[in-house]
């Protein structure tokens, strides 16, 4: 061994370290920032080291640096503008892009590879030589594809700029999709067998497989098939260190993963939907017209602003449950007035988090850390559900199907078994809503008919802006 | 490396992923999806090696350097917005007087 080999050896070593570290430390509140820039660290740490290793052995042509530093120019800059202006609203769909961008990668690595077989003198490797290597670079492909694919639609649909295709709830889907899965399995052999102009038939069809399988899924279940396709790139990225023969790419590839995994495993536990169900079993909402979950509300309470303010003037105890609405009606801020209002007037204010809040597990919690509530006012499902009862009020801001009592009483209903937040029990429900529309699975919501619930008709902004106006008018917080 | 070892790191690799993340706050799902998502980008480093090695190849340099673009948007942008994210729930003690 020489020197530029062990020193490639030490640096990845310390890189896969941290890494770990990193991902360890990302599931902690407390040490999530510091471990985030760990992880940017070692990634870092980890390109230096390539870079030195083939300055000490190989050295590098001034046109590969020129290459070099046009893409990573590049793509820094268009993650980092992005990273910095989008929303937080927008937080699902922008995961959705970075992580088909990073499967777009491992596929173009294993096409240029695959399409330009390089001999390599200094470490006598053909890459395109053996079984090994047009296996690793199939699966590179392939896992590639049907992430960038994937990934995309995603991002399109909780974009809005996709709907679901009515004909991808059938039947029909399926066998679309054993078609394109077959047919990447013969390219896949073809390839082996050498004929490698079958490579592009790979990539198409695994792209289409990609579209096939992520167009049918509904909106609410988004999350955890973005949550999928990030495992899936790092299997693309462990088979793109295949390809290139490199074990800091194989572990960190197959880290995140694992992980990813994990992560979905935890998410499909919070909407009380098996992975499986969320994959081949079609939208919610699709299932829902096929069956008799829809219905016409028959006894609807609406209730003006006033009224809402003098009974939130009279309560000991309210618990907010903020949905998606909330967010995209960028009302976080103005709620959080209303209740820093309420507090000061000594009543007991309590934010309750279902595990799907927002669009993506956690979601949530970001955008009220955004408005600076504080974060022991954030309660979850388990801890909050049992205060209900002994709640004067509760505001319920853009959620829906996460009160659905639905999901608790009637066994018939797609969103039986979800676990729900049981605002019913609560003295006053407050429903601040822009219209009777049904939420994200389409289902009707049982909680709008009961009679201890109200209907504020209003966007959620507007509303709570109003309702500031009327907490002041009756001298609630002005001590 | 040959193929037998690399799967061995692929085995163990996947074991330490498992084990990383037990229990983890819901707070925090989207963070660590973003976080994992920016190390996956890691395949910057197969990007760079086939710019190393393309010897000339235009290409292939061309190739190799739209992956790696790919990849650092992936790397830099997940790393920046996780870092956004996680500076709202660090922030808060200091601003609660």
């Amino acid at each position: 061994m020489n020197l530029p080999v062990i020193i490639k050896f030490v640096i990845d070593l310390l890189a896969v370290l941290l890494l770990a570290l990193g991902i360890k430390g990302l599931s902690k509140v407390k040490s999530a920032r510091d471990a985030n820039r760990l992880a940017a660290f070692a990634m870092s740490l980890s390109v230096v080291g390539l870079l030195s290793y083939y300055l000490g052995t190989s050295g590098i042509a001034v046109q590969s640096w020129i290459w070099i530093i046009i893409g990573s120019i590049i793509g820094s800059l268009f993650g980092a503008i992005l990273a910095k202006k989008v929303p937080m609203t927008s937080m699902p769909e922008t995961v959705a892009l970075f992580n088909g961008c990073g499967g777009m990668s491992s596929l173009l690595v294993a096409l240029g590879v695959a399409i330009f077989p390089i001999s390599n003198s200094a470490e006598n490797l053909d890459f395109f030589k053996s079984l090994i290597n047009e296996v690793s670079i199939s699966v590179s492909i392939f896992v590639g594809a049907i992430t960038f694919t994937g990934s995309i639609v995603a991002m399109a649909k909780l974009q809005g700029w996709l709907s679901t295709p009515g004909w991808t709830q059938s039947k029909v889907r399926h066998f679309v999709n054993i078609v394109f899965a077959v047919a990447s399995l013969i390219a896949f052999f073809d390839l082996i067998n050498g004929n490698r102009s079958s490579i592009w038939l790979l990539v198409i069809v695994s792209s289409l497989l990609g579209v096939g399988v992520t167009l049918p899924i509904g909106g609410a279940d988004m999350p955890v098939v973005i949550s999928l396709l990030n495992s899936y790139s790092g299997i693309a990225a462990a088979a793109a260190g295949f390809v290139v023969d490199s074990q800091l790419l194989i572990v960190a590839g197959a880290m995140v993963g694992a992980a990813g995994l994990i992560l979905t495993q935890v998410m499909c536990k919070g909407m009380n939907r098996s992975l499986v169900s969320v994959l081949f079993g079609g939208s919610l909402s699709a299932q829902s017209t096929a069956s008799s979950g829809s219905g016409e509300y028959t006894n609807i309470t609406s209730c003006s602003v006033e009224e809402c303010a003098l009974t939130l003037e009279a309560a000991n105890k309210v618990i907010i449950v903020p949905g998606y609405g909330l967010a995209v009606a960028q009302a976080q801020h103005t709620l959080r007035e209303v209740t820093k209002k309420l507090e000061q007037n000594g009543i007991e204010v309590v934010y309750a988090i279902h595990p799907v809040a927002g669009r993506m597990p956690g979601h949530m919690n970001v955008l009220l850390a955004e408005a600076d509530v504080p974060y022991e006012q954030l309660k979850e499902m388990d801890v909050v559900n049992p205060d209900f009862p002994a709640t004067d009020v509760v505001l319920v801001l853009g959620a829906n199907d996460v009160v659905n009592p639905q999901a608790k009483n009637d066994s018939s209903s797609p969103l039986y078994g979800m676990p729900v937040l049981d605002v019913q029990e609560a003295r006053t429900v407050f429903v601040i809503k822009r219209g009777m529309s049904a939420g994200y699975s389409g289902i009707k919501n049982d909680l709008f008919d009961l009679p201890n619930t109200s209907m504020v008709f209003g966007d959620a902004k507007k509303v709570l802006n109003d309702l500031i106006g009327e907490l002041k008018d009756l001298g609630v917080g002005e001590k | 490396m040959s193929f037998i070892s690399l799967l061995w790191v692929l085995l163990l690799g996947s074991l330490l992923g498992l084990e990383l993340i037990g229990k983890v706050p819901p707070t925090l799902h989207t963070p660590l999806m973003s976080g994992a998502n920016a190390i996956s980008g890691i395949t910057m480093l197969a990007a760079l090696t086939l710019i190393v090695k393309a010897e000339g190849n235009v290409p292939l340099l061309i190739i190799g350097s739209v992956s790696l673009g790919f990849a650092l948007f992936n790397v830099v942008g997940g790393f920046f917005v996780t870092d956004r994210m996680l500076a709202m729930f660090s922030r808060k003690p200091s601003n609660k007087k």
